[in-house]
């Protein structure tokens, strides 16, 4: 009896200690948020972790999202793939491509019996990550859209009203102008030229910046981008690059450093720079719509989206995929979602959490940080919904590349977009044929 | 007739298991990789490589057809010209002085040869942050003495930062050898030549740069595909291949496809032509430059 006890009493002691290590399961997820973002992710896992005990995330920063990407192909065909994966908006068609390789969000939070309602998502965003049959496929996770950071400091140094930043391009080249006077050696910039003078631009103003409704309706869209009203954008920034009034400081995001150093007094780049903006700038900075072209009808419309969403990857255990439906459920809670949105700038990702930052007095006390929800919730047409293309960072590249010699006069507007269209056209035209869908 | 010393091998095996180690080598990390990369030429296939089809020449077909492509060979050509000729040039200066220092000989050449530990894509990125256009200390310098500096948007600045970076890091490497070459030339026939009359000059032109031929020859090989395949990651820290496609030599280009846009087809396709421009030119060099060598 008393050795059955003993018995007894150590095989418990024995799971008490193995218990956890078996117990919890751990997912995990490769992310390209570096620095202060970085830090967010690492905050949310963290806080996750500590509110239950059956579920281990584990965040891994995988580099710039082209390398946690390409991380995550050579993982998968390997078989080490993480549970979640975080891919840019250009992947988005990619992996909608790759059938085998993803589980739908929907489907993922339906099979572990989550209360699901894809409706309180915000509808632009999450209508760009939904599959054509209304499943949501990936997770908003960090979406952003582009927006008008401006130096009030400078604004107020050219003789310029701070609380009075311009709204339209013509208002835009004035202010440069008056910034230039006073002494800037950088009036305005940009970051991500084709998101925000390309593919928002469009969007903006109401005009597909390719065909099919920007690619959401069918992968045989053609690129429309060299359209007269795209033309004279560029050829207007062109004008101001030639007299010094915008100043060109490199692709992707390069453009951003620029600004938060006070080098650059205007800049139209991603909502989500404002946390950095916050952080290291040294000087008072205002946010406002992107600007636009007065004379074109239904200028403004809205913005598209930028960032990121969360995919599951396919191949995993079932416990494991409702450990990922439990963090994405934590991720949707208003409060949760609401502390994102305020920390980092990018989008509330629920209208409750939108609602709920709303009421907390946020925009009031911190004016512009409503320009991106604004931008963003607001009806959406054919032309303005998204973009989704295949091979987009090829396109995105291919931009970059004649935008360049535009700025450097060796091409005029009109020779540099009619070339990027044929040549991205090109890129769609394979993409259409190497992922045709077996009838 | 020189008299011919063979050793002969009384088992058959033992020659093959002596020389199998080198071969496994040879094998794994050569030719397998080589055929892998041919194979997929000939595919294509979605990012994850869910789904794959063979395609024949299509990739190769599509390269013909990409005028950007081919004005990336004029780009590569330039590229590996002034990268070889100036990194060989100024790694013979150098190591031609060096030779003659005597005191601190040892801390002077321990400073020359630290570039080569450097990796490529901090190289890239040192050079960019010199030359960074307002923000860099070189280019704030040019900027002061009327000198517009932009890689950004002028192709020959972008050019002449990623060869400076190129040559930098590569600069050690052809040092050690010529200071090796240099060191391994008898004094005496310097000194006989010096007793003749003849000046420095002259006698490092007919004496000492022939004897070092074949140490020029072996670096010639090594830089010209080190510029070839090497670089990519100074280029993509430096430049992205911009302005326009104006710094994107062929590597990179294979990397960008293949890594970048996860197209592997192509960039299989791409680094199917690179080998071969690669075989055909150390062949060339073999053949023809090799005869102006003595050994």
């Amino acid at each position: 009896m008393k050795s059955k006890f003993l018995v007894s009493c150590s095989v418990a002691a024995l799971a008490a200690v193995s218990m956890p290590a078996h117990a919890q399961v751990e997912i995990q997820w490769w992310h390209s948020m570096g620095t202060a973002l970085g830090e967010w992710v690492n905050d949310l896992a963290k806080d996750f972790n500590s509110k239950q005990k059956a579920y281990k995330v584990v965040p891994v920063f995988k580099g710039g999202y082209d390398e946690s990407m390409t991380a995550a192909v050579a993982a998968f065909r390997s078989g080490n793939a993480p549970h979640i994966l975080q891919v840019f908006e250009v992947g988005t068609a990619t992996m909608m491509a790759s059938k085998g390789v993803i589980v739908p969000v929907g489907k993922v939070m339906q099979d572990a019996g989550m209360k699901f309602d894809p409706k309180v998502y915000v509808p632009a965003v999450a209508g760009y990550y939904t599959a054509p049959n209304g499943q949501m496929l990936s997770f908003p996770f960090n979406s952003s859209t582009p927006v008008f950071h401006y130096n009030k400091d400078a604004f107020k140094a050219a003789g310029m009203d701070p609380e009075k930043p311009p709204k339209t391009w013509p208002e835009v080249t004035l202010a440069a102008a008056k910034l230039k006077a006073s002494g800037h050696k950088c009036p305005f910039t940009t970051a991500w030229v084709s998101w925000t003078q390309l593919e928002s631009f469009s969007a903006w103003h109401n005009v597909e910046f390719a065909s099919k409704g920007n690619g959401m309706r069918g992968s045989d869209a053609r690129l429309t981008f060299n359209s007269p009203l795209h033309v004279r954008h560029i050829e207007n920034l062109a004008n101001m690059s030639k007299q010094g009034l915008f100043v060109y400081k490199g692709r992707g995001n390069a453009a951003d450093s620029t600004f938060v150093s006070g080098e650059c007094a205007m800049v139209t780049g991603s909502s989500a720079l404002y946390g950095n903006v916050k952080r290291n700038a040294k000087f008072a900075s205002g946010i406002s719509t992107l600007p636009y072209y007065p004379d074109v009808p239904g200028a403004p419309q809205n913005t598209v989206i930028g960032g990121a969403s969360l995919w599951v990857i396919s191949g995993k255990k079932p416990e494991e995929y409702k450990g990922v439906a439990a963090f994405f459920d934590y991720l949707s809670q208003p409060d949760v979602a609401m502390a994102s949105h305020k920390r980092t700038g990018y989008l509330p990702v629920t209208i409750p959490s939108f609602e709920m930052t709303e009421k907390s007095g946020f925009y009031k006390e911190n004016p512009g940080t409503d320009v991106s929800v604004t931008q963003m919730i607001r009806k959406t047409t054919d032309k303005s919904r998204g973009i989704r293309l295949g091979n987009f960072v090829q396109i995105r590249t291919i931009i970059d590349e004649e935008m360049e010699q535009i700025w450097n006069g060796k091409k005029t507007a009109k020779e540099g977009l009619d070339s990027a269209v044929s040549r991205g056209n090109e890129q769609l035209e394979r993409f259409e044929k190497a992922n045709k869908t077996p009838a | 007739m020189a008299i011919e010393k063979r050793v002969r091998f009384r088992s058959w095996w033992l020659p093959w298991a002596l020389i199998a180690p080198q071969m496994a080598i040879v094998l794994v990390f050569f030719f397998w990789p080589a055929g892998q990369a041919l194979y997929q030429s000939f595919q294509t296939e979605d990012a994850f490589g869910t789904s794959t089809e063979f395609v024949g020449l299509q990739n190769f077909e599509r390269l013909w057809k990409d005028s950007t492509y081919l004005a990336s060979f004029w780009t590569t050509a330039i590229f590996s010209v002034l990268v070889a000729a100036s990194g060989l040039t100024i790694a013979l200066v150098l190591a031609v002085m060096a030779d003659r220092v005597i005191r601190g000989a040892t801390f002077y050449k321990t400073l020359l040869i630290i570039p080569y530990a450097v990796a490529p894509a901090v190289a890239g990125v040192l050079w960019l942050f010199m030359f960074a256009p307002s923000a860099g200390i070189v280019s704030y310098a040019l900027n002061r003495i009327g000198i517009e500096w932009n890689h950004l948007l002028n192709a020959g600045d972008a050019m002449a930062l990623i060869v400076m970076a190129a040559v930098w890091k590569q600069v050690s490497y052809n040092f050690l050898f010529f200071l090796a070459g240099l060191q391994s030339i008898p004094k005496s026939l310097i000194e006989a030549a010096a007793i003749d009359g003849a000046s420095p000059w002259r006698r490092f032109w007919t004496i000492v740069f022939p004897l070092l031929s074949p140490t020029t020859f072996f670096l010639l090989v090594i830089n010209v595909v080190y510029a070839f395949f090497d670089t990519f990651a100074i280029i993509d820290a430096a430049t992205r291949g911009g302005p326009g496609k104006d710094t994107a030599i062929l590597v990179y280009k294979v990397y960008y496809d293949g890594f970048k846009a996860l197209d592997l087809g192509g960039s299989a396709a791409q680094s199917v032509v690179l080998m071969v421009i690669v075989v055909t030119l150390t062949v060339i060099q073999f053949r023809y430059v090799e005869k102006k060598v003595q050994y």
